[in-house]
Parts: C-alpha cells; sequence; structure tokens
C-alpha cells in the first residue's frame, strides 16, 4: 500500500480506492444489492417514493424500488459507458494519427481536415445529433459519444509521432531496411500510446459525464434498466421535495468522474516527472 | 504581409469546416434515419401518403444532388418545416437564437468574472487557504455533472433561499401581462431600449443561475490558466522592478502582471462559449429557457430531423465564427503568437 501511496500520492490512492469500489458494485451488483429484482428494474408500487429507512437506505423511487440497488446496478452502466467511450475513441484516433504523423503529406492533410471538421462541433450536440439519429440505446450512445472524442486522440498521436518519426533509433531501424509497418508498429507506436494512455485515464471521468448526459436527456440505455443519468432525470419530477431519488445518482456520478479525474491528473504528474528527468 | 495570409488561411480553413459540418449533419440527419418520408408524413401513414412525402422530401434523388440541394438551401437561410408543427424552422431561430446567445455570452462573461480574479489572487498568494479553495473547486467543477449542479442551484437558491427565480426566461406578469416589444431578442438589451428597469432586473435574476451552472466549469479553468499565467509573469524582472520601485501591489497585480496574462483569457471565452452552447442543452431543459437547447431536446423527443439539422448546424456555425474570431484577435493582441 506505501508504494502504491508513494506512486500516486495519497489523493490518488483514494481515488483508485474509490474507483475500485464502483468497479466491485458494478461486477457482483446482484448479489451486493439489497433487492437485486427492483436494481434489475421489477417495480414494487406498495412503496412509492419512500424516504430513506432501515428498509431502503436511500429511499424509494416512483415505482417503489430501491434507489440504493438503483444505483449498484447503475455502476454497470457508467463505468462501462466510461471506459468503452475512450477504447473505442483510442481505437480510431490512435490509427489515424499514427498514419497521419508517419506517412505526411497529403495522407496528412486529409486526415487532419476531417479531423478538423468533427473537431469544429460542440462535442456534446454531435452527439446528441448522432444519438438520435441511430436511436437510444447504451452501445448507440457510446458509439455516439465516441464519434466526438477520437479527434483529440488522433491530433495527439500525430504530435507523439512527429517526434518520434526523427529519433535517431527509427532513423536506424529505417536505415537497417525494417519495413514501415514494422517500424510503424514495433517502434513508433509504444512510445506514442504511452501519453495516450495517459490522457485516456484522464478522460473517463469527462466520458462518463457526457454518457450520463445524453441518458439523461433520454438517449442512453433503455428502461427499466438502472442507470445514473436516467435516474437524475426520473427524479426531476419530485425535486427537491424527494431529493433522494435524484441525489444518490447524482452524487455517484460526481463521486466516480471526480475519482477518475484526480486519478487520471495524479498519472499525468508521475509521466509529466519521468519526461523530465529523461530530457 | 504574414497576418494576412494568416487570416485568409485561418478563413479558408474555417470555410472548409463549415461545408465539412453541414455534410456531416446532412448524413447523419438525412440518411441515417430509417424513413424520413415515414416521419414528414405524420402519425400512422398509409402508402400513399407516404409516397407523395418522398416526393415532396425529394428522396429520390441521388445523395450527391441531395446534399448540394441541401446545402444551398442551408446557405440561403431555407431551413425548411418543422415535421412536427409545420412551422418555418428560420422563423423559430430567430426567437430562439437569441435566448440562447444571451445566456451563452452572459456566463462567459460570469466565468470571466469569477475566474480571472481568482487566479490572480491565487497567484499572488501562492500556498494560502484562498489558494488551495480555488484549486479545490476548479477540480469539483471539473467532475460535477452540469444537470446535477442546475438542480442543486436551484434547491438552494429558489427553493432554500427564494432569492433567485426557479425558471424560465421572464416573471409571468410581464411575459404575458406586459410583453417586450421584440428587437433583438436580448432581453436584457431589449428592456434596456424599453426603458424599463424593472424588466431589465427580472430578466438578470432569471438569467443568474443557468449562467452560473454553465460558468462553474470554464471558471475552474479559466482561474487555473490565470494562475499559471500569472506565477509564471511574477517572476519576470519587470515585476521586481516594480516592486522595487514601491508601487502598490494592486497595481503591479492588475496593471503591470496581469495584461502580460491576457492570453489564457482569450482562450478561455472560446472555450466557456462553446462549453456553454453545448451544456444549453442540458441547462434549457431544466431550467425552461426558451432557446436553441430545449428546441432541439424537443426536436430529438419526436424525431423531427429538420429542426435538428438546423439547429446543429446553426450552433457550430456560431462556434467556428467565435474560434475563428478569437485566433485573429489573439495574433492581433499578443504578437508573440506563432502565425501558423
Amino acid at each position: 500500500m506505501s508504494a502504491l501511496a508513494r506512486r500516486l500520492g495519497y489523493g490518488g490512492t483514494l481515488c483508485l480506492a474509490v474507483i475500485v469500489t464502483f468497479a466491485l458494485l458494478a461486477l457482483f451488483a446482484p448479489w451486493l444489492a439489497p433487492y437485486p429484482d427492483q436494481g434489475m428494474g421489477t417495480p414494487n408500487v406498495i412503496a412509492k417514493l419512500k424516504p430513506p429507512s432501515a428498509d431502503f437506505w436511500l429511499g424509494t423511487d416512483h415505482l417503489g424500488r430501491d434507489v440504493l440497488s438503483r444505483v449498484i446496478f447503475g455502476a454497470r452502466v457508467s463505468m462501462s459507458a466510461g471506459l468503452l467511450i475512450v477504447a473505442f475513441s483510442l481505437l480510431i484516433g490512435l490509427p489515424v494519427g499514427l498514419l497521419a504523423g508517419y506517412f505526411g503529406g497529403w495522407a496528412d492533410e486529409a486526415l487532419m481536415r476531417v479531423t478538423d471538421v468533427f473537431l469544429a462541433f460542440p462535442a456534446l450536440l454531435l452527439a446528441v445529433l448522432l444519438a438520435a439519429a441511430l436511436g437510444p440505446g447504451l452501445l448507440n450512445s457510446i458509439v455516439a459519444v465516441a464519434v466526438t472524442w477520437w479527434p483529440w486522440y488522433a491530433r495527439m498521436a500525430r504530435a507523439e509521432v512527429l517526434v518520434l518519426r526523427g529519433q535517431p533509433y527509427v532513423e536506424a531501424a529505417s536505415v537497417m531496411g525494417v519495413s514501415q509497418g514494422r517500424i510503424l508498429i514495433r517502434h513508433i507506436l509504444p512510445g506514442a500510446a504511452r501519453p495516450l494512455l495517459v490522457q485516456a485515464a484522464l478522460d473517463v471521468g469527462p466520458a462518463l459525464l457526457t454518457a450520463s448526459s445524453l441518458s439523461f436527456l433520454g438517449l442512453g440505455i433503455l428502461p427499466p434498466t438502472a442507470d445514473w443519468g436516467k435516474m437524475v432525470d426520473e427524479g426531476r419530477k419530485f425535486f427537491p421535495d424527494r431529493w433522494w431519488v435524484s441525489a444518490a445518482p447524482g452524487i455517484a456520478i460526481f463521486l466516480l468522474a471526480l475519482a477518475f479525474s484526480v486519478l487520471g491528473d495524479a498519472l499525468r504528474d508521475r509521466e509529466g516527472d519521468k519526461r523530465r528527468d529523461a530530457a | 504581409m504574414d497576418l494576412v495570409r494568416y487570416t485568409l488561411r485561418r478563413v479558408l480553413l474555417s470555410a472548409f469546416v463549415v461545408v465539412g459540418v453541414a455534410f456531416l449533419v446532412f448524413v447523419v440527419a438525412q440518411v441515417v434515419p430509417s424513413d424520413p418520408a415515414a416521419l414528414y408524413a405524420g402519425p400512422r401513414p398509409t402508402a400513399e401518403q407516404i409516397a407523395k412525402a418522398r416526393v415532396t422530401l425529394d428522396l429520390d434523388a441521388p445523395l450527391p444532388q441531395r446534399f448540394v440541394r441541401f446545402a444551398t438551401a442551408m446557405g440561403t437561410g431555407d431551413f425548411g418545416v418543422s415535421y412536427k408543427s409545420r412551422r418555418l424552422i428560420s422563423q423559430d431561430l430567430a426567437v430562439y437564437l437569441p435566448a440562447t446567445l444571451e445566456l451563452a455570452l452572459f456566463s462567459t462573461l460570469l466565468a470571466l468574472l469569477m475566474g480571472i480574479p481568482a487566479g490572480v489572487i491565487a497567484a499572488a498568494r501562492r500556498g494560502s487557504w484562498l489558494d488551495r479553495m480555488g484549486s479545490l473547486g476548479s477540480i469539483l467543477s471539473v467532475a460535477m455533472p452540469t444537470f446535477f449542479f442546475a438542480m442543486l442551484l436551484q434547491l438552494v437558491f429558489s427553493q432554500w433561499l427564494g432569492i433567485l427565480p426557479l425558471s424560465g426566461r421572464l416573471s409571468q406578469q410581464i411575459s404575458i401581462s406586459d410583453p417586450l416589444p421584440f428587437v433583438t431578442g436580448f432581453n436584457l438589451i431589449d428592456g434596456a431600449i424599453a426603458g424599463r428597469l424593472a424588466v431589465v432586473l427580472d430578466a438578470l435574476a432569471h438569467l443568474i443561475l443557468p449562467a452560473l451552472t454553465l460558468a462553474a466549469y470554464p471558471a475552474g479553468i479559466a482561474m487555473r490558466l490565470t494562475r499559471a499565467a500569472m506565477v509564471e509573469i511574477l517572476a519576470r524582472r519587470h515585476i521586481i522592478a516594480a516592486r522595487a520601485l514601491g508601487l502598490s501591489a494592486t497595481r503591479i497585480l492588475f496593471g503591470h502582471a496581469l495584461p502580460n496574462a491576457v492570453g489564457p483569457a482569450l482562450t478561455v471565452i472560446g472555450l466557456s462559449f462553446a462549453y456553454a452552447l453545448t451544456g444549453a442543452v442540458l441547462v434549457e431543459i431544466i431550467f425552461a429557457w426558451p432557446g436553441l437547447g430545449r428546441y432541439v431536446s424537443e426536436a430529438i423527443l419526436s424525431k423531427d430531423f429538420p429542426v435538428i439539422a438546423a439547429t446543429t448546424l446553426v450552433v457550430t456555425l456560431c462556434y467556428v465564427v467565435m474560434n475563428l474570431v478569437i485566433d485573429l484577435t489573439q495574433t492581433l493582441v499578443d504578437p508573440r503568437v506563432a502565425l501558423t
């Protein structure tokens, strides 16, 4: 533990603990939730909108379902949305940036102008447009956000490649007759991917915030699956008199996003120190 | 000469981006949806009505031809008719766009007014509790979901303290009994033109909460950037010289150091404006603000693609123009910015 704390600082370690807790809740939701069937969406109309009590620690929603169980099940959606958005974006952005940076010329110009078009959109608006066209659903909303997200990674990857391309070891490999594809994958990709992965860790928070915004607008996963953004929206009708319906999922989004961004900051600072030491 | 070439290049690139954006919107709004004709024909259409709608909407023409038609229509401000209300979209936009711009501009102003002084103070008193509070606040503002923050503000300022209105743009006694004549669509300006102070104050009271929601995140960024720039500038020799001359701390901070930190402030204007335009979708729903965000979210629910396309395009255009203006201003204000 102390080695970890030295690496990430105490704030970073605490954030890692928060993330691991949410991940465990998501993985073992059916065993950890006090009312698993309500967590999955079965209504319980005899206990509508009950305030927090010994039976329902965080109260119940407009269909009488236990808010705690729904928050635990909702962790599945938010966790996977945050991680998948970043993963999909890397999958598009990294190759685009690598190719543009390595080959340069017209390929670079063309790819970067396409990137500019995507960057010209206010991100949430493009995601809303796409999600509306694709229809609601978890995968659709994840794809919609990833489409607005990848250009940042493409730009970053390109900038990294431009630096690495001129390094002596790459030139040496090229002189030795190593094929271009092999240079790109074996010698440039590992160096370029590292800062991108740090940035990706930093982006999981904003990504899950955007995903929850979409589901707040009704463009995320379909009910009755529990989703934090959707739950805040459902509670809005009863807010602020019955604040607990919206409060718990809202705080959950906030906590998880906060944990990811502070942890990402800690990682980036560490990476920054390393680079400075190397320079 | 360099400046002229740079300006031309930026303008050309922006024009290219606008065409690209139009193409993307066209694809998403007209090609992806399963059957626009069925949507246009209304609820439970007959086969005949759908066939007629296909002709009206010109859906059988080849794609490039349809895109050219779409782009010319958009370019001339002919956004078509809403599937749902059958009203002219351009008329709706004329009412809703000023409402959203008023909110976006006001929240940008608010972000600068909160973030820059906070950054200056944090840099001047590094390590103090003010500095730490500021950086804590900027971290929290990044992670706070916009829609949840909006609800918290409503709870505190309108429900508990009762000092600010819950939602809307004007109180009902004004908007219904004694409406404001439409001149610019900006309530603050129209109220001032009509010479009605009560209206201006009422509009201001309605603006504060939604604008504050949208200003929180950019204010945090503004604080961070200003602080970083100021810390660097305060260590420079001309500041030490000013100190040695015995100038007052306020004068050094705001007269000698801050003007050098104007670059970050401009960056924040762009970022904040963009954030406000985007966040408007969420904030306008919660605060019942009759702007583009609410217009587009209602269109989404009814799959009203012409409205969605037109709104996306108009908002993106505002965004592109704003970025262009900021980039050009930056090179004019700060000659050190490299022209690339």
